[in-house]
């Protein structure tokens, strides 16, 4: 009984650590972040196949929030249920919190040093790049049906109206009648398809 | 009260924000102008930090817009509020609903959020281009920012055809700081 649950505690031990360095060294968010929990779970530790890696990065992507977050909760659960999930996802968080933390107490006084508000300046311009690059990059993988191609035109033009006019119409908004648009469209050409297979 | 808005309003990040941290950026900005907590300029510094930090971004922009106005609380409230749609709805569907992203209904919608999702990024980062830029709403071209833009745009998507992937998001941010620095 004591030798399992030292077993245990080792495993949580080990999924704190990996995680917590997993969440220290990746840079840009998600998909950066994909690769290096590939490497460190599936090839170093082995704690998941290939096959589960995929199954994770269908499941992060398909479902909300961070998807390093929906990573490590998953492999976390998968080698130590409950404790395990909640602990992987600690390690995950840990690293970024507390250099944020410290950062956000000194950005206020730190921006009032002039050459440090014009290198913000200028990576103001590189932000607005990076986030264009990421649609980029999702619409290039993308398949590129009517639906998906009207879809996307449809919210872009949305929310640059919504800016011009200054409506409050919040993007979760878009969201769910985009949701609820492929509903739609789904069962139309279930029903359709039914009547041809009929005929 | 300001710990349960930062917990309402990051629950709903977590919860709404499909693919990833850019496409939290819109949500994320909706709610903390929506409440006041943040205004644009700061809003952009703050996504230049989290991009340039460690980790995932959407924790970070939490950790950010929590501390500055509720503290280290604040900070832990909206960092645990942002993290906990993702962990609740990973264990459901590893202990409950194995089958449910197979089902044909939760595909056909996820086919339609996932398109909205990326037309919502492309607009949010071409309307802060246009923000940095000073083109609109201010009315007050900044010529300067203009051509830096354009040039870090050049440099980093131009990199691409010479290098195999390019240079990395946070050499293009070191970059443009080091560029902010000379010009201005």
């Amino acid at each position: 009984m004591t030798v399992v649950s030292y077993m245990e505690g080792a495993v949580l031990i080990d999924l704190f650590l990996t995680f917590a360095r997993i969440g220290m060294f990746t840079f840009g968010g998600g998909y950066a972040m994909l690769s290096l929990i590939e490497d460190t779970c599936v090839e170093d530790k082995k704690w998941i196949t290939h096959d589960e890696m995929m199954d994770v990065t269908v499941i992060a992507e398909s479902t909300p929030g961070p998807i390093a977050i929906n990573c490590a909760t998953y492999v976390g659960y998968k080698k130590g249920k409950l404790p395990g999930a909640v602990i992987a996802t600690l390690g995950m968080v840990l690293p970024s919190f507390i250099i944020i933390y410290i950062i956000s107490r000194f950005l206020d006084r730190f921006l009032e040093i002039t050459w440090v508000t014009n290198a913000f300046k200028g990576i103001k311009a590189a932000v607005g790049i990076l986030i264009v690059d990421a649609a980029f990059r999702m619409l290039k993988k993308m398949k590129k049906k009517p639906l998906q191609v009207s879809m996307v035109s449809c919210s872009f033009i949305a929310l640059i109206l919504i800016n011009i006019f200054a409506l409050n119409i919040s993007s979760v908004v878009l969201m769910l009648v985009a949701a609820f648009t492929g509903i739609i469209v789904f069962a139309v050409r279930d029903c359709t398809g039914k009547e041809r297979t009929k005929e | 009260m300001i710990y349960l808005d930062l917990l309402l309003g990051f629950l709903q990040v977590g919860f709404f924000s499909f693919g990833g941290g850019y496409a939290a950026i819109p949500l994320i900005r909706d709610i903390v102008l929506a409440y006041g907590w943040l205004d644009d300029e700061l809003l952009t510094n703050m996504i230049a930090v989290s991009e340039s930090t460690p980790g995932p971004i959407m924790v970070n922009m939490a950790t950010y817009v929590g501390s500055v106005k509720g503290g280290i609380l604040g900070a832990m409230i909206a960092t645990a509020a942002v993290v906990l749609p993702a962990f609740v709805i990973i264990l459901l569907i590893m202990i409950l609903l194995k089958k449910l992203l197979q089902n044909k209904f939760v595909r056909a919608a996820l086919s339609g959020l996932k398109p909205c999702i990326i037309g919502i990024i492309l607009a949010t980062g071409i309307l802060m281009i246009i923000r940095t830029c000073g083109i609109w709403p201010a009315g007050e071209t900044d010529v300067t920012t203009i051509c830096l833009t354009f040039v870090m745009a050049i440099i980093y998507f131009g990199s691409r055809k010479i290098l195999k992937k390019g240079i990395r998001p946070i050499m293009l941010i070191c970059l443009s700081a080091i560029a902010g620095l000379i010009i201005y």
